[in-house]
Formats: C-alpha cells, sequence, structure tokens
C-alpha cells in the first residue's frame, strides 16, 4: 500500500494513500471537534466542525471528506478555525430550539458540550425560533424536531448498519427536516424495525427513548463502529 | 402625561412588576384600587405542542419558589393521562416532599419577608426593615428562620436530587426510591424543626398584640373560602377533595372531585390584567370572591390531623367572629407556621412508615385518556393543572389555574381596605407604602413580581383623578 507524508500542525505524518485526514489527524492524538462525523458510518460533510487550514489555500477543507495527499501542509487549530467553528455552533442553536433545562440531554449533548468548548455563552445571530413539531407516534421513540441539527447520524445507520433506509431528509436549508419513509408519522412506517439505533447515535435530545427525564438521555454513539467490527472482523468488543 | 402602561411580552417573559392603580374621587378618597401582575398564559404557549412527559419539568420553571407544587401538580394531571394506579410509595415520597416545599416555602415567607415588617414594625426603616435588619436585632429569629428553610431544602434535595428544580416525580410515579440509609439522618431533622416553630409561634402570639389596628383593615372581609380536605374533612396539600365554604362558615361544596372544578368556578378576563379572575359559579363574580391559601385551608377543614398542629389550630380558633371562619388575611402569618408544624409531624409519620422505601415507584402506561387534570394545595393555595393531549401525548391546550390567581380578587380587596385606612389622596408616605407592600406580601403571590415587591423594586403605583386622568406615579426604587 502506498504511503504519503503530510505535515500535521508542523508535525511529520506518513499515512496511507486515500486515508481520510480526520482519521490521521485523529492517529495524532488531536483533539479535533466533529458532529456529523461517528466511526462506524460513511462521511457527510455536512457540520463543518472538523475544519482545517491548509497551506497556500484560502479555502478551509472539511478534514472528514479530505483524502490525504503528498506534501500537504495542514493546521487544525488556529485562531480562524476556532472563530469558524463557534460561529458554526452557534448557527446551529440560532436554527432551531434549545431549551437544554428541560432537554433529556441536559449536560450529555454533544452539541452543548460543543456550545461550552467554543465558549457560546450568547447567540450573535437572531434564534428564528421556527415552530417545530414532535413526532411521538413510535411506540418507543420520539423524534422532536426542535433539536436536530441535520447531522443525518440517524439517517446513516438506519440505512448503513441496520439496513432499512427507514429514515431520510427532505427540503433544503431551513426547511429541511428528517422523515420516516414517506414523510409520514413514524409509527406509520412499514420499513422501521424498532431497533433504537437512529436513538442511540443522535448526537442531542432530537430523538430519545419516550418517557426519558430530562437530563436523564444516555447514547450509544459507539454502536455503529462495534457492529461493523462485530460483523466485519469478528472482533466483539465492549 | 400619559397613562403608564406596562406591556411585557407573554411569550419571552413570564415575570414582570407589579402595578397598582388607585382610583379617586373628587374628594380624593380611594373608590377602587387594582393590583395589575403579569400573566401564565405565556408560559401556557410555551407547553402547547411539548409531550406531556415533560411538562413536570417545564412547568417546574414558572417559579423559582415553588417548583416542587408545579412538578407535582403537573406529574398528577399526567398520572391521569396515563390512567395508571401510581405505586403506593410514590405517592408517600410525593407526599413527603411537598410538605418539606410548604415548610422552606412558608419560611421564606414568614421569616425572610414578613418577619422584619412584624418584629421591626411597619413604620421602621425601609433600609433596616429586612432580613439583614432582623439578623441585627434578631438574631435568633433570623437564625431559626433559615435552619427551618434548610430542614425543607435537605429534604428536598435528599429526596429530589436538587434543591431548586428537581426533575423528580413524573407521569406515573417518581423517579428514584428514597434510600434506606437516608432516612434516619432525614427524621432526625424532625425535632429540632419543631421546636423552632414552637417558639415562633409564642413570639408570634405576643407581637400580634401591635397590630390590633392592622389587623382589620389587611383584607378583614367575607368571602368564600376553597381547599382540599381529606375525604374526611382532614387539613390536606396533596390529594383529597374539594370544600368549598362561605363566609358563615355554611359549606357549600363539601367533596367536589378536583377534575370538575371547571363546573365549580368560573373564570373573567379583565383588559387590565393579564392574570384572570376566578369566581364561585353559582353564586357569579361578586358574591363568588373566594381565597385559597393557608388561611383558606385552615378555614374549610374540620381538624389537622396531627397532635401539635391540631393545638394550634384550636387555638388559631380565637380570630372567630361569631364562630365564623377565620376572615382577616393578616391571620395567614399563623397560618402558615400552622402548616409548618403539621407538615412537620406529617413528615416525621411518613418517614415511619416501613414502606416509605419500596423500590417500586412507578408504573408505565401509554396515553390512555386524552384530558388530565392535576391538582395539589401549593404553599399559596390551590394549584390546577389540566391538560389536553392528542393520541401520542403533545399537549393541545393547557389551562395552569394558579394561587395569586385564586386570590386575584381579594388581593385587590385587600389593598383597596388598606388605601382607605391609611391613605390620604396622592400622598405617599412611608407608613402608607410599607402597608401596600405589606398587604400584598400577605398572599405571597407566587409570581416572580412578588420579588420585586418584597424588594419593592419596580412596584409601580398610580394614581387616577374621577374622569381616569393620571393623578401622581409613583415607582418604588
Ligand atoms: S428504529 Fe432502527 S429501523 Fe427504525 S428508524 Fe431507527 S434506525 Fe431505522
Ligand atoms: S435526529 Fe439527531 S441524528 Fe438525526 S439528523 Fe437530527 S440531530 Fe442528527
Ligand atoms: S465532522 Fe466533518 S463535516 Fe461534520
Amino acid at each position: 500500500m502506498a504511503l504519503v507524508t503530510l505535515t500535521i500542525d508542523n508535525r511529520k505524518v506518513s499515512a496511507e494513500e486515500g486515508q481520510n485526514l480526520l482519521q490521521v489527524i485523529r492517529e495524532q492524538g488531536i483533539d479535533m471537534p466533529t458532529l456529523c462525523h461517528l466511526d462506524g458510518l460513511s462521511e457527510r460533510g455536512g457540520c463543518r466542525l472538523c475544519v482545517v487550514e491548509e497551506e497556500g489555500s484560502s479555502k478551509l477543507l472539511a478534514s472528514c471528506v479530505t483524502a490525504v495527499r503528498e506534501n500537504m501542509r495542514v493546521t487544525t487549530g488556529s485562531d480562524r478555525l476556532f472563530r469558524y467553528r463557534r460561529m458554526l455552533v452557534e448557527l446551529l442553536f440560532a436554527e432551531r430550539n434549545h431549551v437544554c433545562s428541560v432537554c433529556v440531554m441536559n449536560r450529555r449533548c454533544e452539541l452543548q458540550s460543543l456550545a461550552l468548548r467554543f465558549g457560546v455563552d450568547h447567540l450573535r445571530y437572531d434564534p428564528l425560533y421556527p415552530r417545530l413539531s414532535t413526532d411521538v407516534s413510535h411506540e418507543k421513540y420520539a423524534l422532536d424536531h426542535n433539536r436536530c441539527v441535520l447531522c443525518a447520524r440517524c439517517v446513516r445507520v438506519c440505512d448503513e448498519v441496520e439496513g432499512v433506509h427507514t429514515l431520510d431528509m427532505m427540503g433544503r436549508g431551513v426547511s429541511c427536516r428528517v422523515i420516516a419513509d414517506l414523510n409520514q408519522p413514524w409509527a406509520t412506517s412499514r420499513t422501521c424495525t424498532n431497533c433504537g439505533k437512529c436513538v442511540q447515535v443522535c448526537p442531542t435530545g432530537a430523538m430519545y427513548i419516550k418517557e426519558t427525564f430530562s437530563a436523564h438521555g444516555e447514547k450509544r454513539p459507539d454502536l455503529p463502529k462495534r457492529i461493523r467490527d462485530g460483523r466485519e472482523k469478528h472482533t466483539w468488543g465492549g | 402625561m400619559a397613562k403608564k402602561t406596562v406591556t411585557i411580552d407573554p411569550v419571552t417573559r413570564i415575570e414582570g412588576h407589579g402595578k397598582i392603580t388607585f382610583q379617586l374621587d373628587e374628594q380624593g378618597r380611594v373608590t377602587r384600587a387594582r393590583f395589575h401582575v403579569t400573566d401564565f398564559r405565556g408560559f401556557e404557549k410555551f407547553c402547547e405542542h411539548r409531550p406531556f412527559w415533560e411538562m413536570p419539568d417545564i412547568t417546574s420553571r414558572i417559579c423559582g419558589i415553588c417548583p416542587v407544587s408545579h412538578m407535582l401538580a403537573s406529574a398528577k394531571a399526567g398520572d391521569a393521562i396515563l390512567g395508571v394506579h401510581v405505586p403506593p410509595a410514590a405517592h408517600k415520597l410525593r407526599r413527603l416532599i411537598h410538605w418539606a416545599q410548604l415548610v422552606q416555602s412558608h419560611a421564606l415567607s414568614f421569616f425572610h419577608l414578613s418577619a422584619p415588617d412584624l418584629l421591626l414594625g411597619m413604620e421602621s426603616d425601609p433600609q433596616e426593615r429586612n432580613i439583614l435588619g432582623l439578623v441585627a436585632k434578631y438574631p435568633g429569629v433570623a437564625k431559626d428562620g433559615i435552619r427551618l428553610r434548610q430542614v425543607g431544602q435537605e429534604i428536598i434535595r435528599v429526596l429530589g436530587g436538587k434543591s431548586v428544580h428537581p426533575s423528580w416525580a413524573v407521569p406515573g410515579g417518581v423517579q428514584s426510591p428514597l434510600k434506606p440509609e437516608k432516612v434516619d439522618s432525614l427524621q432526625a431533622l424532625v425535632p429540632e424543626a419543631l421546636e423552632i416553630v414552637d417558639r415562633t409561634l409564642d413570639l408570634y402570639r405576643e407581637k400580634i398584640e401591635a397590630f390590633s389596628t392592622d389587623l382589620e383593615h389587611y383584607g378583614d372581609f367575607p368571602s368564600l373560602y376553597m381547599g382540599l380536605v381529606t375525604p374526611d374533612g382532614g387539613l390536606e396539600h396533596y390529594d383529597g377533595v374539594l370544600r368549598v365554604m362561605d363566609a358563615g362558615g355554611k359549606i357549600l361544596e363539601k367533596g367536589a372531585r378536583p377534575e370538575t372544578y371547571r363546573n365549580i368556578f368560573s373564570e373573567e378576563v379583565e383588559s387590565w390584567s393579564y392574570l384572570k379572575f376566578p369566581y364561585y359559579k353559582s353564586l357569579g363574580p361578586e358574591k363568588g370572591l373566594y381565597r385559597v391559601g393557608p388561611l383558606a385551608r385552615l378555614n374549610v377543614c374540620d381538624r389537622a390531623g396531627t397532635p401539635r398542629a391540631d393545638r394550634a389550630l384550636e387555638e388559631f380558633g380565637r380570630w372567630k367572629k361569631d364562630g365564623r371562619p377565620v376572615s382577616g388575611s393578616f391571620h395567614m402569618h399563623e397560618a402558615r407556621l400552622i402548616e409548618i408544624l403539621f407538615s412537620l409531624e406529617k413528615i416525621a409519620e411518613t418517614l415511619s412508615d416501613p414502606h416509605i422505601t419500596d423500590t417500586h415507584v412507578r408504573s408505565h402506561a401509554g396515553v390512555n385518556g386524552r384530558a388530565g387534570v392535576g391538582v395539589i394545595e401549593a404553599p399559596r393555595g390551590t394549584l390546577f393543572h389540566d391538560y389536553l393531549v392528542d393520541e401520542g401525548g403533545l399537549v393541545q391546550e393547557v389551562n395552569l389555574v394558579v394561587a395569586s390567581g385564586h386570590n386575584n380578587l381579594a388581593m385587590n380587596r385587600t389593598i383597596l381596605q388598606i388605601a382607605q385606612a391609611f391613605g390620604n389622596g396622592t400622598e405617599i408616605t412611608e407608613g402608607f407604602l410599607n402597608r401596600m407592600e405589606h398587604g400584598i406580601r400577605i398572599y405571597d403571590p407566587c409570581l416572580s413580581c412578588s420579588t420585586h415587591v418584597v424588594g419593592r423594586h419596580g412596584l409601580k403605583m398610580e394614581f387616577l383623578g374621577p374622569s381616569g386622568d393620571l393623578l401622581r406615579s409613583f415607582e418604588l426604587l
């Protein structure tokens, strides 16, 4: 297998050709923020939190969807990157209605910890306060669009791991929504197997097990990788 | 000068400033007084389309002083929607946390908010007429108050995990059982607290002599009284049936099922206040004026049901005139102390129940009913949570009737009485202000604006001439 050499934060690093940059960065022990990326799922490149700077280019690269190249020089943390990441998190908050204090994922939410990490203690953008619904039709799970960040982790796990593709996205921009089957109440889906993987990978309180108390939600974002490893490599890590 | 109005965006703000307007006649006498407050309908809007199982959490954030009451009323409304049998231990634990809440809330009202007026005097310097002034002059009383409040908060903390917003009671029961190893330490808090209440009652009975003129002008008027009682007529705060009594002591409703409250009460909406004005339906808005809260509860029950509280209740009977129920709102102070006593006795009794540590504390079910009413006697009075949900459990309609809403008419009547007794045209004296403040404080209105009233900051007063023109406007800073 061909190897490439690149520089990450002034450190010379070698990687396999075709490896994605995020993976290599993390192998270096660098704490790169991500939201839509999840080990065990295909990359989406939607949230842009994993952006890096490449020398000689003014464009920022989303590292999760960038393949390593020979001689590339990247920077993973700078004031500019910090500012962008904070802005992205703020925009996520401004787009929907996040009332952390009554949310099932309070104190365990990935969005909330990103906000803490980037010092988001207020929004510089006017929140949209859209009127959004909650789909509580499913016997066990709820989908609250108010808290969805459109990372599509649920969509991918349902398709790629459970293999039923019940969930998908509909609409564009601010009107984009996660839907079940042909945009129908979840309970009426003929394809959903009730496996709950979508709930386990959702980074926020958008998907949760019904009747969970606020701040008592627990997620298993490690599931896709574990299932994959078990299936493909027959490793049964816990 | 243009008439000043306070506008509060009801969706984003649930708190605001209190305002009182006085209507004067040609002779400068006060003919009408109104206490304007912000509303809860904003909050009701906020709840729409949320799953009902989130409601205990959402509504317990209405008020920082009595979150437990909202949490419980909401969980009870949720029980009705689930249509389940709540495990007995869960009911007992809910009662326990509720009595603890009564202790801490009444202690706050009595010691921190009212004792400075009562012990330092209505005319005393406002700079010192506060808890700090109390600490300086009556350190023992201040310490007692702080300790008593701590006892209530400690019980809430052990049960609910957090003392301010415990998301602990849920539809179908409670989140976690009481650990057996905690029982003794909670039980150990009670004797000291009982002693505090005993000596405070003695002190209060002695000090009240000095307030004879105040007594009759602080909302002393005939009215109806409403509160929960146990099915056999005992004092009740968590469950039971609704009783309504008239000014003469006649029982108008002996034991109505709480979920039928809409048949018993109507609400008027007035353009000048966001707060609704409920009244006893069959007597109409004028004669149907009723009061809720500590005084009403002690009036409507036949007995407290615990030894110390029963003795104190008997002594409280000295304020009855010609055998009629106690009508002076000033006596709410004493009523609060008696209720603290009762709560502490009940806490001790409940903690010694061997089943209190049962681990089955929650029943599960789906949506089995579309409507649910939860009622509870919050520290300030009867609290209703009334929900209508869709088949999945999303809230379609919410009606919250809060104690300060019930007492709305009575509060207005009280400030009118005070204004007529102590007012003089548009002149504003220190004593007048203090009494006005205290008149509202007696009801301990469960709005965040009560804290403004307490700190005086933001309370506005407006004097209107006979034709409605603004003569004087005054804001306490
Ligand atoms: S429960 Fe399983 S099958 Fe159903 S939508 Fe979620 S991931 Fe797909
Ligand atoms: S529901 Fe959760 S997992 Fe799915 S897109 Fe929204 S935030 Fe992501
Ligand atoms: S993690 Fe790379 S774009 Fe979301």
